[in-house]
């Protein structure tokens, strides 16, 4: 019953990596306009296939540079539970700062139409893409440590470090792969309109998955107190 | 904050063209002698409504001597850059600067363009504190927020410094700041416009405030000392990458008007007057191995004039100058429109090859010696001026004022403000609309349309029509 717990566990939390790719990349906040214009602009479907690898290296790193620190912070295992709740309300913090202040950061525009993984990189620094992953990261390394059981504190980091790549890498390409369709579509089959009608404010949603993403993960931290 | 992008916005031109007519044209009405306070006229423009070509609102100011000239939305089409992420702003204000005065007057156009009323009011003061430029003048949208052109720099006067572009908040109106970091040699201002995916601007020159706010100084333009160069520039790095002098004697170069598809990297400037033979030119510039390129492609002849029908400002020339004083470039970027607001005639050349304008088009109206009526039989004075084509390329508006002491020394019985709308053929032709010949209040003039939605100079397109 227990293996089978950890296991459902783990699987929901690979379901929630990818499906937080999803997520991101059909999200045109996150980048798959561009891709689609990238294509436009060269009237070519190559430029457009061209545009995703910046696009996915850029979000790719804005995810390791949230989730490694975190990786090695978890090696001071004494302090895993207060790490956890840390995050969580980290997350929940930046999910109501971003519900709270709507403002975009206008120093984006300073980045240059060509400099697409730059661009990538930021846009998901500044508006908590990485910080989203974070407590389902913290999961992952607390059921893959269950797993194993307690090990020395140097395996444990790369262990943690590991799966940090992992879960970026697994997210960036749940993410690219849908910002890719979206942009695929857009180009050869639904045209520009659909860009205007397609586009919805995400701001609330966003937050608020921030916000719920950080609560579950702090209610699940604090009950598993033992 | 909307939660769907504002349906004036469209991604490219061509889907602007396909979107539906203008209901309405704001026009700014400016007092010459400033005994008046400035007004927003808004026009019907619906053709088959009653009051088809009648003021139905005027949002007038409460302070005198402002000068309007021309004026901008708070946002346009180029909020669905793929790099800004958030499109969710709303067409609704409009961005009036006065061009005397340097006060900004921000106009709502909600719930509907007959209610429009004053939002918020800038001081001139805040103006000069937060950027030392003065005399704001022309409006877009971009990246960061709106921008704005200025033609003075700081001091009474405005030549302490040369005068620049300073960008504000697109939500709040705050104003930021100067946004260039690094001019080069520029050192007068006019018009400004951009290719926002290929990340560049391109800059005119005018004159600085002592050479026109006193009306046309002729030894000074005599002796080439009005604006004539280009300036083109690196838009996210603000930085002044080239300048192209149009040769001294191509004297004021204005409007800028590049194309609107952003895969094509070339566009027009108008030029007012050739001192050797007061010839008006239109110049074509292109960008190539990364370097721009000019070259005069169009130029309209004066025409010979008695004495008596001259002005005393011309009557050693002998003839009419056209003064091109404002050129406008179709969605489609096929059809410039070109107003000789001296000779009075409205030109439309078809510029399917940029570099190669072909006349395709005219009308006669107004002029200094022709002195053209409206084919309704109404008198019009001034010339063609500012012109504004609608999204659908099928409408062309103009007015007939070009700046209050300019107005008196070309047009020195008056110039009465009159705004008129031409039909512009499928393959090209101009006929003017008889029911669409707008009178304003008493001691107005008109300048600068703005149409309803969006129209031929206000929009920044991110994506190619395809």
């Amino acid at each position: 019953m227990i293996a089978s717990g950890t296991d459902l566990t783990l699987a929901g939390l690979w379901l929630a990596v990818v499906a937080s790719g999803l997520y991101h990349g059909v999200n045109p906040g996150m980048g798959w306009p561009l891709v689609v214009s990238a294509g436009l602009m060269e009237r070519s479907s190559r430029a457009l296939v061209k545009a995703l690898g910046p696009l996915t290296l850029g979000h790719l790193l804005a995810m390791l540079v949230m989730l490694l620190p975190f990786g090695l912070l978890l090696a001071l295992v004494e302090w895993q539970q207060r790490i956890r709740i840390g995050a969580s309300l980290l997350v929940i913090g930046f999910g109501i700062f971003r519900l709270v202040n709507r403002r975009h950061p206008r120093a984006l525009a300073r980045i240059r139409p060509t400099q697409l993984a730059l661009w990538s990189f930021f846009v998901a620094i500044a508006h908590g893409a990485g910080l989203m992953l974070v407590p389902i990261y913290l999961g992952l390394c607390r059921a893959a440590e269950r797993d194993s059981g307690h090990e020395a504190a140097g395996s444990l980091i790369n262990a943690n470090l590991g799966m940090a790549v992992l879960v970026a890498v697994v997210h960036s390409l749940a993410m690219i792969a849908a910002g890719g369709c979206v942009a695929w579509l857009v180009y050869r089959y639904l045209g520009l309109k659909f860009l205007s009608r397609s586009w919805f404010n995400l701001d609330a949603v966003w937050a608020a998955s921030l916000i719920a993403v950080g609560a579950l993960s702090l209610s699940l931290s604090v009950a598993s107190r033992s | 904050m909307t939660m769907r992008p504002d349906p004036t916005f469209h991604a490219s031109p061509k889907l602007a063209m396909e979107a539906a007519a203008e209901n309405f044209a704001y026009t700014l009405l400016l007092s010459p002698d400033f005994s008046q306070p400035d007004a927003l006229a808004v026009i019907d423009a619906k053709p088959r409504s009653p009051s088809f070509g009648k003021v139905v609102h005027t949002v007038t100011m409460p302070y005198k001597g402002d000068e309007f000239h021309h004026f901008g939305w708070n946002a346009c089409s180029s909020a669905l850059s793929p790099l800004c992420g958030h499109a969710f702003l709303e067409r609704r204000y409009l961005i009036i600067p006065g061009i005397r005065s340097s006060r900004i007057y921000v106009v709502d156009t909600k719930p509907d363009p007959t209610q429009a009323k004053i939002h918020k009011i800038i001081e001139p003061e805040e103006v000069f504190k937060k950027t030392g430029y003065s005399r704001p003048h022309t409006v877009h949208c971009g990246p960061e927020g709106i921008y704005v052109s200025t033609l003075g720099g700081g001091g009474k006067n405005g030549t302490d410094g040369p005068p620049g572009i300073f960008i504000m908040d697109c939500e709040t109106f705050e104003i930021l700041g100067r946004w260039e970091i690094d001019r080069g040699p520029q050192k007068l201002h006019y018009d400004f416009w951009w290719n926002l995916p290929r990340d560049y601007m391109v800059t005119s020159e005018w004159a600085l405030p002592p050479q026109f706010e006193n009306g046309i100084v002729a030894e000074d333009l005599l002796a080439n000392k009005y604006g004539h160069h280009i300036h083109f520039w690196d838009l996210r790095a603000r930085r002044n990458v080239q300048t192209i002098d149009l040769g001294a004697n191509h004297q004021m170069a204005l409007e800028v008007r590049p194309a609107h598809d952003p895969v094509r990297e070339y566009g027009f400037v108008g030029v007012v007057v050739d001192t050797t033979n007061l010839e008006a030119s239109i110049w074509t510039w292109w960008r190539e191995g990364g370097r721009f390129h000019i070259e005069k492609t169009a130029t309209i002849p004066p025409e010979p004039a008695q004495k008596n029908q001259l002005p005393p400002l011309l009557q050693g020339f002998g003839a009419v100058p056209p003064l091109v004083s404002d050129i406008d470039l179709s969605l489609d970027d096929r059809f410039l429109y070109v107003s000789c607001w001296g000779t009075g005639e409205m030109r439309q050349y078809d510029v399917t090859n940029p570099r190669k304008p072909k006349l395709a088009g005219s009308v006669r109206i107004g002029g200094i010696a022709r002195r053209t009526p409206h084919p309704n039989g109404k008198a019009y004075a001034g010339g063609p001026q500012m012109v504004e084509i609608s999204r659908d390329g099928k409408r062309v508006y103009w007015t007939n004022s070009l700046y209050s002491t300019w107005d008196n020394q070309f047009y020195p019985d008056g110039v009465p403000g009159t705004e008129v709308m031409a039909h512009a053929g499928a393959n090209g032709g101009l006929e003017l609309e008889k029911d669409y010949c707008v009178s304003f209040p008493d001691g107005y003039r008109a300048h600068q349309i703005r149409l309803e939605g969006g129209d031929c100079s206000t929009d920044s397109f991110c994506y190619p029509s395809v």
